[in-house]
């Protein structure tokens, strides 16, 4: 098994407060690996410190092999490191159109360009096109994104990050607020995402937890509490305890 | 890269895939574009110079100003940046104008563009700071410490600088050898003029190319621009060296055609007349600094005929109500204004 | 050397009681106010038209000095700052500097544009000696009444409940509010003690600084540099800051002076460039 993201002793402090407790962990190539755990288990400040949105003070973490550990967010994410946020990050002016195609022609390399405008990228259209298809934006690809139904930005939210084509791509609680009407379309693109990008997919939602992922990591309280396959996770009577037991309580 | 992976095979997209292709370009040509309103505003622009040939003084103080605004809309409407020193850069560019055409030249291009180097490697230099931590008040408190800086250091200089007398003995020699800066203002016009549409054009590509892109994504949203890979901190030093180079071409402008220099030039109202210009006209379309000179310079001009001494007072007035209003509301109405138009020719 | 450092000190509170609202507006409250030095104005113009039309005595002109500036601010919090607390940053920069060339050019108008001067009673005058040190009456006069107030100042921002309540308010005014505070009262009360704060440093200051109608451009930038460089957590900060400026001021002048306030503005950036959250900043 080669390994797409790795962590080793992992660790984050807030004052007295510890948020990650060495914490190693991995995610494989083509892994489609879910984190769950009760609020306030530390998932977000994991996410930071992978993404580099935080310094850790302790461990490693290796992206395909590699000590990204001391490297910034915008350093890692030149390494094939994407990430969707809980709540939608984006650009509200621009158009998805606009955003992707500015994604993709950064990661080109072609975003210092002050002299040729995108409309005359012809090299980069057809890209933008197939990822507006992919995630059923090609009707709404010229409107302001302001304005676009909240289950259409959260894929676009996905969008924009799978345009940097990652290698690894963390996907923070994908499904939050979308309603029902939208929520099957939003799961058939995350089910349809390419097979060779390894997926981290913190999530509330059971279901799509279920669903999607091939190996579950419970973080509890900062600490890596338990792992496994989907099967082996929801039998584990610790984990019934302190987490799906709660989640069943709420 | 196996960005093969990306292309699985489209489903049934044949038929209407040109016509997706010209959508998507389209609009990702959108701002590039040039409307019918755009010709109107540089034709009558041009048009002033023939038939208003009495106001060509007053002209051509509205298109340094116009120019001075527009460089600060580049980082204020384009990046986010707030500053209350951009006036150190249109004083720099004067300066290093005016002491060229005493110690080296008198030649008016060569000091125009000296004077757009000189600010824009003190844009270059600076940069850094700003980028300290990213909240308005320390960019606020650096950019104003800089400009005081400068003053000072203008003010004490005074074997370089002239003092608090400014810099005397500036001579232009004709444009290109052939057009004589006359009394009227009419070459000086005419060299602003044409100085501040050349720039303005390379601005209107820079916006709307992807490194614009980036620039509005950055001020829309740093942090999401950080994990697409845009090099936040680089974008917005390099954003920053062109606006500087910009207001220092617009002070080497206004030292070429009023062959004078002042510590003036480089004093803190300079800097606060240029935000207020630029929010008189709107900020982040490029026009709003053009269209603020040409208001705030008419204003100033009926202000200070009713109340010479008292005009500031009338200005700051006016401030307060903008921002008391408003400012959407009120510098919206010519930007709304004008996206209408510029639809109208879709 | 050491009468240096005394003027300096004395400069330096004197900095810092202008400053002090700035501080608590701009630093706690997060309002960039440039028209800060427009109620410093006022206070000095109070005292000096007291003394000179009418004949009061020094003392007497500053209760006046605080009190008209106070209700000025309390006036202008109520009418007009109190909408722009939400608003941009560019939109309360625009704003106050709008209010800042009123101030000057009305200033101009009504008194003109010359120094106002004043006559300070006979027993503030000259110079007496301490320990065998030269120390102007005077200066000693105004780090006896700034200390006086920073102490006061600082016990009420930590010891009295106004001062808890409005911590509470600075940090979260939703919850404040929950609690039943009054946090629109406390902001009000808050504005117009540093507003007749401000105007009691300007009548202190004529001495010193000067009092004509460019007062708030002149000096906007040094209570601006108090709070950055202060650090926006509390008073401490500040008042470090200011006797930093106070006595770098007074001894760059007296030292090299051809640099002039040159030194203060390196001080400031330098400052910032080392520590840019300010000298003391917020606890995490």
């Amino acid at each position: 098994m080669s390994v797409a993201l790795e962590t080793i002793n992992l660790e984050k402090r807030f004052g007295g407060l510890v948020a990650t407790n060495k914490v190693s962990f991995r995610l494989a190539q083509g892994g489609r690996h879910a984190l769950i755990g009760p609020n306030g288990a530390g998932k977000t400040t994991f996410i930071n410190l992978l993404t580099g949105v935080l310094p850790s003070n302790g461990g490693q973490v290796l992206l395909n092999g590699e000590d990204v550990t001391r490297l910034s967010q915008q350093q890692r994410a030149r390494r094939g490191l994407g990430r969707t946020f809980q709540i939608n990050q984006l650009f509200a002016a621009m158009t998805p159109v606009e955003s992707i195609g500015l994604a993709v022609s950064e990661r080109m390399g072609g975003g210092a360009d002050f002299w040729r405008g995108l409309g005359t990228r012809t090299d980069i259209i057809d890209e933008v096109l197939e990822l507006l298809e992919r995630f059923r934006l090609t009707d709404v690809m010229d409107h302001p994104t302001a304005r676009l139904p909240y289950g259409k930005q959260r894929l676009l939210e996905i969008a924009v990050a799978l345009a940097g084509n990652p290698r690894v791509l963390l996907l923070d609680e994908p499904a939050a607020g979308v309603p029902e009407a939208e929520r099957q379309e939003l799961l058939d693109t995350l089910a349809a995402l390419p097979k060779d990008v390894s997926i981290l997919l913190i999530e509330h939602d059971m279901d799509l937890v279920f669903t999607f992922a091939d190996r579950i990591t419970v973080l509890v309280n900062g600490t890596h509490f338990a792992e496994g396959t989907p099967a082996e996770v929801m039998a584990d009577p610790r984990v019934r305890e302190v987490y799906l037991g709660e989640e069943e309580h709420a | 890269m196996p960005t093969d992976t990306l292309t699985q095979p489209p489903t049934a997209v044949a038929p209407t895939t040109q016509g997706l292709h010209e959508r998507a370009l389209r609009n990702l040509g959108r701002t590039g574009r040039w409307r019918p309103a755009e010709f109107v505003f540089w034709a009558l622009a041009a048009a002033t110079f023939f038939f208003l040939p009495d106001q060509h003084l007053l002209l051509g103080e509205i298109a340094i100003l116009g120019l001075f605004a527009l460089s600060l809309d580049l980082i204020l409407g384009y990046a986010g940046i707030v500053s209350l020193g951009h006036g150190v850069f249109f004083g720099v560019g004067a300066y290093v104008a005016g002491l060229i055409s005493i110690h080296m030249t008198g030649e008016p291009i060569t000091g125009l563009l000296l004077g757009g180097v000189a600010a824009a490697i003190l844009g270059l230099a600076t940069a850094p700071l700003l980028l300290l931590r990213a909240s308005d008040l320390t960019r606020l408190m650096v950019t104003l410490g800089i400009a005081m800086l400068f003053y000072e250091a203008a003010n004490k200089a005074a074997w370089l600088t002239g003092g608090a007398d400014g810099l005397q003995g500036i001579w232009i020699d004709p444009i290109f050898g052939r057009f004589d800066f006359d009394l009227m203002g009419t070459t000086s016009y005419a060299y602003a003029l044409v100085v501040t549409f050349l720039l303005f054009l390379v601005a209107r590509r820079i916006v709307t190319s992807p490194f614009g892109l980036s620039l509005a994504a950055i001020r829309d949203n740093p942090m999401r621009a950080n994990t697409i890979g845009i090099p936040v901190g680089k974008r917005l030093v390099a954003i920053y060296t062109i606006s500087a180079l910009y207001a220092g071409i617009a002070g080497a402008l206004l030292a070429q055609t009023t062959m004078f220099v002042s510590l003036d030039v480089l004093a803190f109202h300079r800097s606060a007349d240029v935000l207020l210009v630029l929010v008189l006209g709107g900020v982040g379309y490029l026009y709003g600094g053009l269209i603020g000179a040409i208001v705030f310079k008419l204003l100033q001009d009926t202000l200070s005929t009713l109340t010479p001494q008292y005009w500031m007072f009338w200005l700051g007035l006016i401030l307060v109500v903008i921002v008391l209003i408003g400012r959407e509301r009120i510098t919206g109405a010519p930007a709304t204004l004008w996206n209408r138009v510029r639809g109208m020719g879709k | 050397m050491l009468t240096i450092l005394i003027d300096g000190i004395a400069y330096g509170m004197l900095l810092f009681v202008l400053a002090s609202g700035l501080a608590v507006t701009l630093g706690l409250m997060n309002f960039i106010n440039l028209a800060h030095g427009a109620f410093a104005m006022a206070g000095g113009y109070v005292t000096a038209l007291l003394m000179n039309r009418w004949g009061v005595p020094f003392l007497a002109t500053l209760p006046f000095a605080f009190l008209v500036p106070a209700l000025a601010g309390a006036f202008a919090e109520r009418t007009l700052y109190a909408r722009l607390y939400r608003r941009s940053h560019l939109d309360q920069v625009l704003f106050s500097i709008g209010l800042v060339f009123m101030a000057v050019t009305a200033t101009d108008y009504l008194f003109g544009s010359q120094q106002q001067l004043v006559q300070l009673p006979g027993w503030l005058q000259g110079r007496f000696d301490l320990f065998g040190i030269p120390v102007g009456r005077y200066r000693a006069f105004l780090i006896v009444v700034c200390s006086v107030l920073v102490i006061g100042l600082q016990l009420i921002l930590n010891r009295t409940r106004f001062g808890s309540q409005l911590r509470a308010a600075v940090d979260d005014q939703r919850v404040a509010r929950g609690l039943g505070i009054g946090v629109a009262g406390i902001f009000a009360t808050t504005f117009a003690v540093g507003s007749g704060l401000a105007g009691l440093g300007g009548a202190l200051g004529i001495e010193i600084l000067g009092m004509e109608p460019t007062f708030p451009l002149k000096f906007m930038v040094y209570f601006l540099i108090v709070v950055t460089i202060g650090g926006t957590t509390g008073l401490i900060g500040p008042f470090i800051a200011a006797l930093i400026i106070g006595v770098g001021d007074v001894a760059g002048k007296y030292y090299v002076p051809e640099v002039g306030a040159f030194l203060i503005y390196l001080l400031m950036i330098v400052i910032l460039i080392l520590r840019p959250q300010g000298l003391i900043a917020r606890a995490r």
